[in-house]
């Protein structure tokens, strides 16, 4: 038989379909993969007898003539999303012994669909860090090296297990979660395709929250068609999540098939950023170049507030995080270290659940929202965020999607940047600002640097127009023809 | 801006998070720095800008007030480190 874990989702759906294999099979050569990409560190909890009975019911659904949208698909979850009856971590010590009782929406759609969980994929503590290693649950590893070394790589984050496990196939597909990059980030550092849906897409509900007002979760995957077909059964209005749209869910894959004829590419000249790497710079004119091939037509935007998204964001996210992870106090859930007082409990717990990056972060947002600074500082930030969105909405009256490259660097070695939190704040300067503005944004991967590692080109569009944005990605994965895999494959 | 060890010393009092002297001397020069960086916004002029809280440009919904979750004492508790009778258990907090 050739190598199941080779196929998309699309092909995966066909052979299914065509009686080819079963998900039964399928799921099997998943759960062997997962096994052999343990190096990686990608799952912190595996579930393969689950796996393998989901297998078996959408098997006996196709047997009957009832298969649906993604029916024995094999996914990998990011451990942020709470699955009832497995322990959920965020990739934190505080949450240590966690199990829902209840499934998050996405996760619930996911399976309503037909699809198989494989296991929970690691991820940066809570969600906060760009290199997948910050996790109590140890770094991950990226499937890929550079040309001619052997050094590791990080595979970006925080959405990094879900990256390295898709890449390597120890995954179909997986799910992440975006609130400054953590989709396009890591999947433009693994060659696979993530979509960051618009604020408000997808239900935010049983998903551990970081910073409400940026959250959104969406699908890594190794094709474009792959995400419009997963983004179908993720997206819809949820009424446990008061800020989910109550807009009807399009067919995405139905408009990949659209002509981009007559469509206009924006290019934003405040993205040309100090230091960024000429080969980043030309992944950027080829891309350009791709989509005027493709009928579109190119025009230079100005978003001038660009500069000011990163330190809007390092106030506005670990405000709304020192919020959010209040409810971490050793009573309710999780990590306990007892104290003589309620006050030395809560004190003890947090000190000893949270790591090095949590702490800053809440210890920032703590600081920026205390009184005599929430003015200076929080209130600021907002106003500078209604700029940041205001620009996009101008930029959109002269175009229809913007192009931009999705990180500044290729992937960088376990161990750099780490020294300096502002270096490593820098991956998500041209992801933060569809966060801030809460517009879709989409990678693309679009060719290798030097070091033959994967880079990524970065589709944004208006607000609840993933349609065109996926519909534009499809025109660069086809141009790209990005067909280089990772040295570490567990799925051969 | 540099933020000295007082400063985090008071907002780690404020987190609830207990620090070491190590930690503190760390987290002063690191929040400096990047409090240092988060400066720069002083120079934008947001002129008559609206905050924004939210980029959904709606206003939340609303539903009948009626129950429509609930019966779950169990599943509440399913989680905590320590229960009794019911209850969360936590150190005494009124003599």
């Amino acid at each position: 038989m050739t190598d199941l874990t080779g196929l998309t989702m699309a092909a995966a759906l066909d052979g299914l379909a065509k009686k080819d294999f079963s998900s039964a099979e399928l799921t099997a050569a998943y759960v062997t993969a997962m096994e052999k990409a343990r190096p990686l560190n990608a799952y912190i909890t595996e579930t393969p007898d689950q796996a393998l009975a989901m297998a078996k019911a959408s098997d006996a659904r196709r047997a009957k003539g009832e298969s649906r949208a993604m029916d024995g698909l094999p996914l990998g979850i990011k451990d942020l999303y709470c699955t009832k009856g497995v322990q959920t971590t965020a990739g934190s010590h505080i949450l240590g012994g966690f199990t829902p009782t209840y499934e998050s929406t996405v996760t619930q759609k996911l399976w309503d669909a037909g699809a198989v969980m494989l296991g929970k994929l690691n991820l940066d503590e809570f969600a906060m860090g760009s290199a997948n290693i910050t996790s109590y649950y140890g770094t991950v590893e990226s499937p890929w090296r550079k040309a001619g070394d052997n050094r590791p790589l990080v595979p970006g984050g925080s959405s990094g297990g879900s990256a390295a496990a898709v890449a390597a196939h120890a995954a179909i597909a997986a799910t992440g979660t975006d609130t400054g990059g953590s989709i396009r980030q890591p999947a433009s550092f693994t060659g696979i395709v993530g979509l960051k849906p618009t604020y408000g897409r997808c239900s935010r509900w049983g998903i551990v929250a970081f910073a409400s007002s940026l959250d959104q979760a969406g699908p890594m995957t190794r094709s474009v068609t792959d995400a419009a077909i997963m983004m179908g059964v993720m997206a819809g209005y949820d009424a446990k999540d008061s800020t989910s749209v109550d807009i009807a869910v399009p067919d995405y894959r139905a408009a990949l098939d659209g002509s981009v004829k007559g469509l206009r590419v924006g290019i934003p000249k405040e993205y040309r950023v100090d230091g960024m790497p000429a080969e980043i710079e030309r992944q950027w004119q080829q891309g350009i170049a791709w989509l005027k091939e493709a009928g579109m037509e190119p025009v230079e935007v100005s978003l001038p507030h660009t500069k000011h998204a990163l330190p809007t964001y390092y106030i506005i996210a670990p405000a709304e995080a020192s919020s959010n992870l209040a409810r971490y106090d050793g009573v309710r859930y999780g990590l306990r270290v007892e104290g003589d007082s309620l006050d030395k409990l809560y004190e003890n717990t947090r000190a000893a659940g949270f790591g090095a990056e949590v702490k800053r972060r809440v210890l920032i947002g703590t600081y920026v929202l205390s009184a005599g600074y929430y003015d200076a500082y929080y209130l600021k930030a907002q106003k500078i965020r209604t700029l940041i969105a205001d620009d996009f909405k101008k930029a959109y009256q002269q175009c229809d999607v913007i192009l931009t490259p999705t990180s500044p660097s290729a992937a960088f070695a376990l161990g750099e940047k780490m020294d300096d939190p502002v270096a490593m704040y820098m991956q998500d300067v041209f992801t933060v600002p569809a966060n801030l503005a809460g517009i879709p944004g989409l990678s693309v991967p679009s060719g290798l640097s030097s070091d033959g590692l994967p880079l990524g080109l970065q589709v944004l569009g208006k607000a609840f127009d993933e349609e065109t944005v996926l519909k534009v990605g499809r025109v660069i994965e086809k141009a790209a023809a990005f067909s280089t895999k990772p040295s570490f494959l567990a799925g051969e | 801006m540099s933020m000295d060890k007082a400063t985090v010393a008071n907002i780690a009092r404020l987190a609830r998070i207990r620090l070491n002297e190590d930690e503190l001397e760390l987290y002063a020069k690191e929040l400096s720095g990047i409090m240092g960086w988060i400066e720069q916004l002083n120079a934008v002029d947001t002129g008559d800008a609206e905050p924004m809280s939210s980029v959904v440009e709606r206003l939340l919904p609303e539903r009948a007030d009626v129950v429509t979750d609930g019966g779950i004492q169990e599943d509440v508790l399913a989680n905590a480190p320590d229960t009794a009778h019911g209850y969360y258990v936590v150190p005494k907090v009124v003599e």
